[in-house]
């Protein structure tokens, strides 16, 4: 079924490269601007060989950018900041709170626990502006506007579903019998829970707890809504960023390479889990 | 201390009853989990409400009760055709071209050789980096003074191309962007589908000599059909509702030329602080939204329980 004639071969070479160059120009492109000053981005034709400077990166992370016009302050290492805390943050609540909940939707088959699997499902497809909206106008009464909490409360739409779903189908998988056997060696459910199914269910738990950490990171349209300046995180930040400084190129590139390295690595660390966890389970990688 | 030596060890003195206890449980553990569903339905029920009222920020006082008021507006609304219309075309493009291209690459990628694996997880890379950020990435690559994608342009004697700032460009270059994020999606699970086919009936086929476009055609396609429906469902779904992308790049323009259904409700409730027809507007795609999910949690649920293996 695999072609092998010497044309079929070449075709594939070919189509393999063209997909590649597609896919990785942007990013290694983005990463070589981060290292040229302005002039050398602005030069044409563009090269490729040219000499680095890691003057964008010292801007951004003294905070401090020189320019003609004069000095300009940049807060992106704040934003920096607020990624990490607010995603840890919505992580660490959502698996606490999600896995047992998991675990319970796993081996109770009760009515409650059925309505709110698929309440929860069907609205990890509603528009997420129907639900911001008026939040943000609650927010503003019970003064949870631009707080850190408020922020890690919503990301729970994202994080909580997703770990919820994904940590369920590695309950399910496992067999109650063990549990059964350990529970009837006179243990609590509790002992059963925390010695028995979570191990066993760990790289599911770690996988979805890695998946939600870059799905909260990436998120843009939740801070961008319920957070000011000085709690936004790197997505809204860089756009932001991007106002501000206007037409300092290498300085944008390299707040761009800063708010995704975290991310990419992540996924390269975790990319056997990645294809379950993005189709919530439902396709088996 | 492994499973069996502690059974051993501890014999069970009397079978445990299932004690009141228990039949709690359940409810204490998902209570989290239905707080975020009030979370969720409170704010929903809300701007339900809202989408039937003269709600404006601006002028509290006009605030009242209309009906179907706002939604009657849109039928004479050419900006909500607008809309609706940039919406579908936005959805039907990338997703059509994601299945294409997705669907390719996955067949290129099918035998699991070390390189074909290191492909596909550098393929990861797009899908993982935040939509808001790839769109800024495509900005500058595409500014016409640097880009380098203009460069390229102009190499190709083409001067002048405008990419998103351009009104008969701008949806291509979003598209573009799309598409450079979201193909890997569809790519990793036909891929995973593809991998978990039964091998029978295509070593069957190779034995009789069946043409490849035959094998494609009646074998390879109608099998990976349930994959296929669930990858373009949830890119549809995703799809329809683009706000980072098209925000991050254009803010809904130039002019109104890729104002979907997100940005335009944004811009209603925060440009010109109309409640009620950002939430009606919302509740149309809502509406949308609702309906396409419901087919794709069904076909979810069955390709769920086929890769568990059972119910």
């Amino acid at each position: 079924m695999e072609h092998s004639s010497l044309a079929g071969r070449i075709f594939r070479g070919v189509a393999l490269t063209l997909i590649l160059i597609f896919f990785m120009f942007p990013i290694v492109w983005i990463f070589l601007m981060s290292f040229q000053t302005n002039e050398q981005i602005l030069r044409i034709p563009p090269r490729i060989l040219f000499e680095p400077t890691l003057a964008n990166y010292t801007a951004l992370i003294s905070g401090q950018l020189h320019t003609a016009a004069g000095n300009l302050e940049i807060s992106f290492m704040r934003n920096l900041f607020n990624s990490v805390v607010l995603s840890s943050a919505a992580v660490m609540l959502a698996l606490v709170l999600g896995v047992p909940a998991a675990y319970a939707f796993a081996r109770f088959k009760f009515r409650l626990g059925e309505t709110i699997a698929f309440t929860l499902l069907s609205f990890r497809f509603a528009p997420p502006l129907l639900v911001l909206l008026p939040l943000s106008l609650y927010y503003q009464e019970l003064g949870l506007n631009d707080t850190y909490f408020g922020i890690v409360w919503v990301y729970q739409l994202i994080a909580l579903p997703l770990i919820l779903w994904i940590v369920r189908g590695y309950f399910e998988d496992i067999s109650p019998d063990i549990e059964h056997a350990y529970r009837l060696a006179g243990h609590s459910w509790r002992e059963a829970f925390t010695r028995i199914a979570v191990p066993l269910a760990g790289p599911g738990i770690a996988a979805a707890g890695l998946l939600s950490f870059i799905f909260c990171w990436n998120n843009f349209v939740f801070a961008l809504i319920l957070a000011s300046a000085d709690k936004q995180p790197v997505t809204v930040g860089a756009l932001a960023f991007v106002t501000a400084s206007g037409i300092q190129y290498g300085q944008i590139a390299a707040a761009i390479v800063l708010s995704v390295t975290p991310t990419l690595l992540l996924a390269l660390y975790a990319q056997r889990y990645l294809v379950e966890g993005l189709s919530l389970g439902a396709v088996k990688g | 201390m492994s499973m069996v030596q502690l059974l051993q060890t501890k014999a069970p003195t009397a079978p445990a009853k299932p004690r009141p206890r228990v039949r709690l449980l359940p409810y204490l553990l998902s209570l989290p989990a239905l707080l975020i569903c009030i979370a969720i339905l409170v704010p929903f029920v809300t701007a339900a409400v809202y989408s039937l009222q003269r709600y404006r920020l601006n002028l509290p006082y006009l605030r009242g009760f209309i009906g179907a008021g706002n939604y009657i507006d849109f039928l004479s609304d050419p900006a909500f055709w607008n809309t609706l219309r940039i919406s579908i075309t936005y959805t039907v493009l990338t997703v059509v071209l994601e299945l294409l291209l997705g669907l390719a690459i996955a067949l290129l990628l099918r035998r699991p050789t070390r390189f074909h694996n290191a492909v596909s997880i550098m393929l990861l890379l797009p899908l993982m980096t935040a939509p808001a950020i790839a769109a800024l990435m495509w900005k500058l690559m595409t500014n016409p003074s640097f880009g380098i994608l203009s460069y390229f342009v102009s190499l190709l004697g083409v001067s002048d191309f405008k990419w998103a700032s351009d009104p008969s460009t701008a949806l291509f270059t979003v598209v573009l962007v799309d598409v450079w994020v979201y193909t890997p999606f569809i790519m990793i699970l036909l891929l995973a589908g593809l991998r978990s086919l039964p091998r029978q009936p295509f070593e069957a086929a190779a034995l009789d000599g069946v043409p490849a476009s035959f094998v494609f055609f009646r074998i390879t396609l109608p099998m990976l059909a349930p994959y296929i429906i669930t990858a373009s469902l949830f890119r549809l779904l995703d799809s329809i509702q683009q706000f980072d992308i098209i925000y991050a790049m254009t803010q809904g323009g130039p002019g109104d030329r890729l104002m979907v259904f997100q940005v335009q409700a944004y811009l209603e409730f925060f440009q010109y602080t109309n409640v009620g027809r950002s939430a009606a507007l919302l509740m149309i795609l809502w509406l949308i939204t609702n309906i396409l999910s419901n087919i794709f949690i069904k076909n979810w649920l069955r390709l769920r329980e086929r890769a568990h293996g059972h119910a």
